[in-house]
């Protein structure tokens, strides 16, 4: 997300880990040797993260929390400022209830992202990438590959990937989370993970044979 | 030693170098924007592309190091095509603002397109806007010029120390900034003015003032510190526009302090153009030979013991000689340069010189600081200090009030009371200076100017001798100046003769007549109500206001003259532009002067008197050289280390800002005090 700086609206005054964060904090800061704990910024703003969708509903990285990690982890503020505004992960300003991140690079498009992209926007009136409709239960925004081409097109909802969408799939899926009952992650079409659709197409004659990896054949002598 | 082939020259250069070192070694200049030799090397601007055979791409020469027999091409097609690429893809961003740009006629990029870039672009996009950032009142930014070298981001984070500077989101979308906006903490951060190879950085009081080719150079010496930095001062007929620093390795090495850089604005403010004389209680024009004359009948019947002449912080070896030799002529002994009182010891040279030499900072192994602060005190000697702390990890202590210095120190105490538990060794900060084969002792004037200033500098002295900071080989004591002049004072012995007053015994009436060279930086009410003041200088401040006559003197840009920095390095600054009005150079003034009363001063031009100076000390024939002394006498300073008081050491700048009367002359100074001191002053009360 990009620059988020004259905002329009509140960063909250100040930050502190609670003790479900803290003490996962300390375990990422444990893990680099003494000196180098700024190496754990990536997983503390996770952990920031995190503890406001806990606290706030929305999964969202304050100002004042980034600075409490600088100090945390003995770095300039500006250092994870830097990292904050790289990583598209991080949402830099209060966000909806479903984070729906929505791939539109090119395998993802090539199997219909465009009609994904505009059945979310129809179900949620949302016009641009990185906007909250109004009542402020989703969050669209537009990201790069999520690494699930073969089951393309993806929207990765919060943490969760939802695969194999076309309009009407993807008006269902947000009926669901409107409602607050998010489906089983993965396939919405059904299938095993990224097996074929409608069933294996291949080794489909095995069904008779033994056991797996029978004894091997005596060699010919 | 690896041996290189640049473009069919040979040349051998350290293992571990860069490529581009190696052409620079042949020769050969390298375009670039993001390399720096100062900085830590980024590598990401792509425009020092060279070709290396075998390999099968052109490769960035400052980040790819050198192996034996590699043969570079600098100017293959290859490399010009690829070189040609970088700086279309820079210029797809780039506005074409350059007749608006400030940078223009100085600009790097502008330079290199005009070799390697087309006279059309093909990008029919638009062009990526960037917001400009607010860094405070002297760095004017216009982003979208930014190409994103990171050279200011890797200058304030690693030189100045201070680092708010950064680049944030990436890609199309990557800026530098603060992120939260905030004026630059540095008091380096002009620098980042020169190191930004395009405009996006510019000087925010020079903006749209000047282009550089309408611009007179000259080199210079700058005087609001100690350091010596060496200055260009740009000038336009009769204005100094700007002031940039020179590279001198041993003193500064390229940066310049905020203070010496901004304060050009002060130099045409409150300006002492024509002499003034008190007549009925107001000061009034006058001309030069009123002047003369009625100071000539003020001294009518005055017996030398009862005139006196205090040198301030500003002034040139020249003017301070001259008029030691009139107070000689006039009968006087009655001399000093230290008008802040600190208690320096001018009986040797290395009781007063900051003798481990600037550039010795770079062997020192341990430093500990008394009464100083040299990120305010010195800011160029601070980033050095910073600069060998990064690199050796050196324990740095601290005897003083506690301070941000940009470096990690160890706060001792803030009184002498650690000095001598240092002494006795029971201060858990003794064995890392008794481990140290180089330590480093600087006392600053903050620790001098208390009335035990004597007993404390003695006490630093016994310091350095006790932890080995005093062999043939290293000079490990160090005083730390604030006032320019100070030392070239001293080198001339301008303090009491025999039988002469010091500094504050001339107060309070025990003068009757008494002449202020350029001496501002003290309480004139303390001045006797019946002294006939006589102030020479060149801008109305405190010893102004004071006077009964005012001799208009010409400021350091303005005056051809010798200067004295805190190592003991004899350095000499040229003439810019002239003084003002009837204002003259101050020696001269001070030789007319002694014609009108009959005691004619041996010399009549400049190279006279440099003789004269030469005779005076020895030192000042040795411009620009520095030679390093060891410790030959462990014998210290005058003084009882045992006499000194508990009270916590002061800072002596608490200011940075403005330290003199140019500099408080200066609305751009004046803006920098407002946002930097005082909210720290607020906050400390």
């Amino acid at each position: 997300m990009a620059e988020e700086n004259g905002a329009d609206f509140e960063q909250p005054a100040s930050f502190a880990f609670d003790a479900e964060s803290r003490a996962e904090l300390d375990r990422h800061i444990a893990k680099y040797p003494t000196g180098k704990q700024a190496s754990a910024v990536l997983p503390a703003l996770y952990i920031v993260q995190r503890q406001m969708k806990r606290d706030t509903g929305s999964a969202w990285v304050p100002r004042a929390a980034m600075d409490e990690v600088a100090r945390l982890l003995g770095m300039p503020p500006i250092r994870v400022y830097e990292v904050a505004t790289f990583y598209t992960m991080f949402a830099l300003r209060p966000i909806g209830t479903w984070h729906l991140q929505v791939c539109t690079t090119t395998p993802c498009w090539l199997r219909g992202s465009d009609d994904v992209t505009a059945a979310c926007r129809k179900f949620t009136g949302i016009a641009g990438w990185g906007e909250t409709s109004a009542d402020g239960v989703f969050t669209m925004t537009e990201v790069e590959c999520l690494g699930a081409c073969v089951n393309a097109p993806v929207v990765q909802v919060n943490d969760d990937l939802y695969e194999d969408l076309d309009a009407e799939r993807t008006t269902g899926l947000l009926e669901a989370l409107k409602r607050g009952e998010p489906p089983k992650p993965g396939s919405m079409t059904g299938r095993q993970t990224s097996a074929p659709e409608g069933g294996p197409t291949t080794l489909t004659t095995l069904d008779n044979l033994g056991p797996p990896n029978p004894e091997p054949a005596t060699p010919a002598e | 030693m690896a041996k290189v082939t640049v473009d069919g020259i040979e040349v051998e250069v350290p293992n571990g170098s860069t490529v581009l070192q190696a052409c620079e070694a042949a020769g050969k200049e390298i375009p670039r924007f993001c390399y720096h030799e100062r900085l830590s090397i980024a590598g990401n601007c792509r425009m020092c592309l060279v070709e290396i055979e075998r390999a099968p791409k052109p490769v960035s020469s400052c980040s790819f190091p050198v192996a034996d027999n590699m043969v570079v091409k600098t100017d293959s097609p290859m490399v010009r095509n690829g070189r040609r690429g970088v700086m279309e893809f820079l210029l797809i961003n780039h506005p074409l603002d350059c007749p608006i740009c400030d940078q223009g006629g100085e600009c790097d990029l502008q330079d290199q397109a005009l070799g390697y870039g087309m006279d059309h672009s093909r990008y029919k996009e638009n062009k990526r806007a960037v917001k400009d950032k607010d860094l405070g009142p002297l760095v004017k930014t216009v982003m979208t010029r930014c190409i994103q070298c990171t050279r200011c981001i890797r200058f304030v984070s690693e030189v100045a120390g201070v680092p708010d500077l950064g680049a944030t989101s990436r890609g199309e979308n990557m800026e530098v900034g603060t992120y939260v906006e905030r004026a630059l903490g540095s008091e380096l951060s002009g620098n980042i003015i020169d190191l930004c190879p395009v405009g996006a950085l510019t000087s925010k009081p020079y903006a749209f003032t000047a282009r550089p080719w309408e611009l007179k150079k000259t080199d210079g010496i700058d005087v609001l510190d100690a350091v010596g930095t060496n200055i260009r001062i740009d000038s336009r007929g009769p204005e100094v526009l700007r002031i940039l620093p020179r590279i001198n390795n041993d003193v500064n090495e390229e940066w310049l302090g905020d203070k010496s850089r901004f304060f050009v604005d002060g130099l045409k403010r409150r300006r002492l153009d024509r002499p003034w004389v008190r007549r009925d209680g107001r000061l009034v024009p006058a001309s030069w030979a009123e002047a003369f004359a009625t100071i000539a009948q003020r001294l009518q019947g005055v017996p030398g013991e009862r005139i006196g002449a205090v040198a301030g912080d500003l002034c040139d070896a020249e003017s301070m000689l001259a008029l030691k030799d009139l107070m000689a002529a006039l009968g006087s002994a009655n001399l000093d340069c230290r008008q802040d009182g600190a208690r320096l010891d001018a009986s040797r040279r290395d009781f007063y010189l900051f003798n481990s030499s600037i550039a010795g900072i770079e062997e020192a192994d341990a430093l500990l600081l008394v009464g100083s602060n040299p990120r305010h005190e010195a800011p160029v000697l601070n980033a050095r200090i910073r600069k060998q702390w990064l690199h050796t990890n050196m324990p740095l202590g601290v005897i003083g009030p506690a301070a941000d210095l940009t470096y990690a120190a160890t706060t001792l105490g803030d009184g002498p009371g650690a000095i001598s538990a240092l002494l006795d060794g029971s201060h858990s900060f003794a064995p890392m200076l008794r481990d140290a084969k180089k330590p480093m002792i600087v006392v600053g004037q903050g620790a001098l100017r208390r009335p035990d200033g004597a007993a404390v500098l003695a006490a630093c002295w016994k310091l350095a001798a006790a932890f080995g900071g005093l062999s043939a080989g290293w000079h490990g004591f160090n005083v730390l100046h604030t006032a320019a002049a100070r030392v070239g004072a001293l080198d001339l012995g301008f303090v009491p003769g025999p039988g002469g007053r010091g500094f504050e015994s001339m107060l309070g009436g025990r003068v009757d007549v008494l002449w202020l060279l350029g001496a501002d930086e003290f309480d004139t009410a303390r001045i006797g109500a019946d002294t006939f003041v006589v102030y020479q200088g060149h801008h109305g401040d405190r010893g102004a206001a004071r006077a009964d006559v005012i001799l208009p003197g010409a400021a350091f840009t303005e005056k051809p003259g010798t200067y004295v920095n805190m190592e003991g390095r004899v350095q000499r600054g040229l003439l810019a532009v002239y003084p003002p009005g009837q204002a003259r150079e101050d020696w001269r003034i001070v030789r007319a002067f002694s014609e009108v009363i009959g005691r004619t001063l041996p010399y009549n031009d400049l190279p006279a008197l440099r003789k004269r100076l030469e005779q005076a000390n020895p030192v000042f024939a040795r411009v620009g050289f520095l030679p390093r002394f060891g410790a030959g006498d462990e014998s210290g300073p005058a003084g009882d280390p045992t006499a000194m008081s508990a009270a916590p050491l002061a800072p002596a700048v608490t200011n940075y800002y403005q330290t003199d009367a140019i500099t408080r002359a200066s609305p751009t100074m004046a803006a920098c005090t407002e946002i930097y001191v005082a909210p720290t002053l607020q906050a400390a009360e």
